[in-house]
């Protein structure tokens, strides 16, 4: 039997000083009923560190305004500070310009956007597109809709019980009448990290474009969108230790000229008469309207918070921590991790035999630990492993093995309840 | 820790329930579905004569959802359709008004600590809402929590 190992004076979890960035995130230092709060539910949201909440902060007391208009001072630096992070999301996502950098609510708008945009410009009905079997509801809907209207068809990459997909069926699925292939970098539900560079090529050379939905996979690994080659690529703020209602779609500079804009108003034109409005260059064709100019100044704050760290070093820490949780969860008798794929990130998905994942949930938060329990948005997931929900622990970089111990002693509580 | 939820009771109805089959000769039956946990509950309840004369669940669902379900099924038998949708709805006073008297409900008062994890509500009451859809009307959709 192997012996558990608290990585963290050694090798690669050496000079990831945990305690310290604990002290950048105000959350963290609470207590839930009576006990030390031990959050697990960061692939739901990131928690925020002073440097985020900070930057709106300073946005509201200061800098106030609204952007791309006023000559006046504060308009200036509110359209500064918001454009910036634009750039640092361009170099975030290693983008070729800031033109294919677009401004969303988040991961959802993002799929939305590409769906409603592209789609039903350039989907037909007796089209394909593409999507996994481990796809959130966001990936999933939107698609469905486009396919109801345009009478087009949606295709699924089945997977195995580990949770991965697989990859001689999606070369089957492919065919010339494949216009998208829209998948998950990373699973929210099972943790799977999914071979995109792969998924994308074999895309290509079938001449359908790609949409990867990068919401977990941003917070926990370095993306490159052009080694990718990715045509579509949406995240969210506030997984990456942003705010909420703020996110990234990159689109290829070619493909978002061709479409036709999203939303309509403000700040997405270039004239307006009665007679025909003439649309603003890229990226701002598709942002209409006022944006979420604080969101957006917090969401480079937060970038910069990750770029300070190195999200290789994250990445390293994590995948440790993963690990830890991992054998220590396997060890807890009557309790079946859901996916357990061999390239993973950040998620513990599970469930326990004659004890429903509410019951646990519940029952963990008395002590303080803060998990999901449910579906996770990914209701046919649940379907393919059987259960009707799980219980969830995701982890972030702010999270030490304490917190893993808590949880493993969290749980054999749960199991004295209902023993 | 939350024996205050967990109640020793409930705890036994959601090992063990009570009335846990179908019934061949239910007079009327419905199903409910807690969209947020999946929880999945088909009630099946025999009226004669405006009194409900049996009751009995089958489904999936958590502890509380599981527990509901049983004591309920315990608490009905006999009682006239008006009597058994009066008791919901003080049920479900009981379940969400912090001063709720809960005189008439015997067992089910284990289920006050409910009022405490706003979250947990829907869990408790999937039962009883199934239970008046199966009551009310003749049934063409599944009912939902939501």
């Amino acid at each position: 039997m192997s012996t558990l190992s608290k990585p963290g004076t050694a090798g690669a979890t050496a000079g990831f000083d945990v305690e310290r960035i604990r002290e950048d995130f105000p959350v963290l230092k609470q207590y839930i009923h009576g006990k030390p709060l031990v959050y697990l539910d960061s692939a739901a949201t990131a928690q925020k560190p002073f440097a985020v909440i900070d930057a709106i902060r300073r946005f509201h007391e200061v800098d106030c305004a609204n952007i791309h208009r006023g000559v006046h001072e504060l308009s200036q630096r509110s359209t500064v500070a918001y454009e910036e992070t634009r750039s640092k999301a361009r170099r975030f996502l290693n983008a070729r310009g800031k033109e294919e950098i677009v401004f969303v609510r988040g991961t959802t708008e993002g799929v939305n956007l590409v769906s409603s945009s592209w789609g039903r410009k350039n989907v037909k009905a007796g089209d394909e597109i593409v999507i996994s079997a481990m796809e959130h509801h966001s990936n999933i809907v939107p698609w469905q809709m486009l396919c109801e209207e345009k009478g087009a068809i949606l295709r699924v990459i089945p997977m195995n019980d580990r949770g991965e997909l697989l990859m001689e069926e999606y070369a089957k699925l492919l065919n010339p009448r494949t216009r998208m292939v829209a998948v998950t970098h990373v699973s929210n539900a099972l943790g799977t990290i999914n071979p995109v560079r792969e998924i994308v090529a074999m895309a290509h050379q079938a001449g359908a474009l790609t949409l990867i939905d990068g919401a977990q996979a941003t917070p926990h690994m370095k993306v490159d969108v052009q080694a990718l080659d990715a045509d579509f690529y949406t995240f969210s703020g506030h997984k990456v230790i942003g705010p909420t209602g703020i996110g990234i779609l990159y689109g290829k500079k070619a493909l978002l000229n061709a479409m036709p804009p999203y939303q309509g108003g403000g700040d997405m034109i270039k004239v307006v008469t009665f007679e025909k409005t003439t649309y603003a260059d890229l990226p701002y064709k598709f942002e209409a309207g006022t944006p979420n100019i604080a969101g957006g100044i917090g969401f480079g704050a937060a970038i910069d918070y990750v770029n300070q760290l190195g999200i290789d070093q994250i990445a390293a820490y994590e995948h440790a921590l993963l690990a830890y949780g991992t054998e220590a969860l396997t060890r807890i008798p009557g309790l079946r991790l859901i996916g357990t794929a061999r390239e993973k990130a950040s998620v513990l998905s599970f469930v326990m035999e004659g004890i429903h994942p509410h019951d646990i949930g519940t029952l963990l938060d008395r002590q303080g630990i803060a998990v999901r329990t449910g579906h996770h948005c990914a209701q046919p997931v649940m379907d393919f492993f059987n259960v009707p929900a799980t219980t969830r622990a995701s982890l972030a970089f702010y999270n030490t093995f304490g917190e893993i111990d808590a949880l493993v002693a969290g749980l054999q509580k749960v199991k004295e309840v209902f023993a | 820790m939350v024996h205050d939820l967990y109640q020793e009771i409930i705890l036994d109805h959601s090992k063990r329930p009570r009335n846990c089959h179908s019934m061949a000769d239910a007079t009327r039956q419905a199903d409910g579905y807690n969209p947020l946990c999946g929880d999945k509950l088909k009630l099946f309840v025999k009226v004669e004569n405006d009194i409900v004369v049996d009751v009995s669940f089958v489904g999936s669902g958590c502890a509380i959802s599981t527990a509901s379900a049983s004591l309920m099924t315990e608490s009905l038998k006999g009682k006239t359709r008006e009597e058994a949708l009066k008791m919901l709805d003080k049920f479900h006073e009981l379940l969400t008004t912090d001063s709720a008297v809960s005189q008439d409900l015997g067992k089910l008062v284990v289920f006050c600590g409910v009022r405490d994890y706003p979250a947990r509500v829907k869990c408790a009451t999937l039962a009883w809402h199934t239970l008046k859809s199966a009551l009310s009307t003749e049934l063409t959709e599944p009912v939902s929590t939501e």
